[in-house]
């Protein structure tokens, strides 16, 4: 495939950000959590 | 309540749910079949050849980029107009335009990536270019005035007229190809005469790029807002306890 290097930054950038978000935002989630009652969580 | 107790049920406590299990693992089927559909099903174009490949990130990150920020407004505008100012609706507004960054951020590199394969240069100051740039610095900017000193209550107000004047800037991003002349192509899809000039397979995987990064965008927020109110809980804890002990002390004294 001509420019892969360019095309696969692109995909690798792409879902290498949201996956980096969505682990840091699961990480801060269960610190968090570990600090407040089931109670307050609405979602529960 | 204790640490001990809230420990305990730790396995239930987290912020994820039954719907955001399965909006996860259907962003995970959908992201995949872009993947692959993007990186090999797919033809190359006549005009662009192999490089029109990254139109599928890159189109549906600008797009739920532009939608993170709209919800960031509504939810801004649910808090400021509404009777009873909801906080949950300022927690909403910041996890979106947190997710909406990322995405504005991904749109960016990967059109720097495609524009110097089409136009031989990473970066034009081109206006489709320099005002997705303003949008972008503008909410990095919201960010900003979330993280200033005081109350949840004054951090919401605050944020939320931010939030309502920086959605303005939308229409100018996206009209910016027909208001001033621009290397950056027309919209193609959403063009106003309905004239789509794609093939079939290119255009199902688009959309279907559109839907992953939409369920992404969903599974996103729905952690992170949740993860700022227990954020808040945890903050206003800490402050109550310090209140206690400083009675205490003067109690003891």
């Amino acid at each position: 495939m001509k420019d892969a290097g360019f095309i696969f930054a692109s995909y690798f950038l792409t879902i290498g950000s949201v996956l980096l978000f969505a682990v840091v935002t699961l990480r801060r989630a269960r610190e968090s959590a570990k600090h407040v009652d089931d109670e307050h969580k609405p979602w529960i | 309540m204790s640490q001990t107790s809230a420990q305990s049920s730790q396995k239930v406590s987290n912020t994820g749910t039954q719907a955001t299990r399965v909006i996860g693992v259907l962003a995970i089927v959908v992201m995949t079949w872009v993947v692959i559909s993007g990186l090999s099903l797919t033809s190359a174009d006549v005009v662009q050849g192999e490089s029109v490949r990254i139109m599928y990130v890159h189109v549906p990150s600008a797009w739920i980029a532009y939608v993170a920020f709209i919800v960031t407004a509504i939810a801004s505008a649910f808090y400021i107009f509404a009777k009873r100012h909801s906080l949950g609706f300022d927690r909403v507004a910041g996890a979106s335009a947190e997710v909406g960054v990322m995405f504005m951020a991904i749109t960016l590199v990967t059109g720097s990536l495609w524009g110097r394969l089409t136009w031989g240069e990473f970066w034009q100051w081109d206006p489709r270019l320099t005002t997705t740039a303003f949008l972008f610095v503008t909410y990095i900017g919201y960010l900003a005035v979330r993280r200033l000193d005081g109350t949840t209550e004054q951090r919401a107000k605050r944020s939320g007229v931010v939030a309502l004047l920086a959605v303005l800037e939308i229409p100018l991003v996206h009209f910016s190809v027909v208001f001033w002349r621009s290397l950056h192509q027309r919209a193609t899809v959403l063009d106003p005469n309905g004239d789509v000039k794609m093939d079939g397979l290119m255009l199902f995987t688009l959309f279907s790029g559109v839907v992953g990064f939409t369920l992404v965008f969903m599974w996103l927020v729905l952690h992170r807002q949740r993860t700022m109110l227990l954020s808040d809980l945890a903050i206003e804890r800490r402050i109550d306890d310090a209140i206690l002990n400083r009675q205490n002390e003067s109690v003891g004294n």
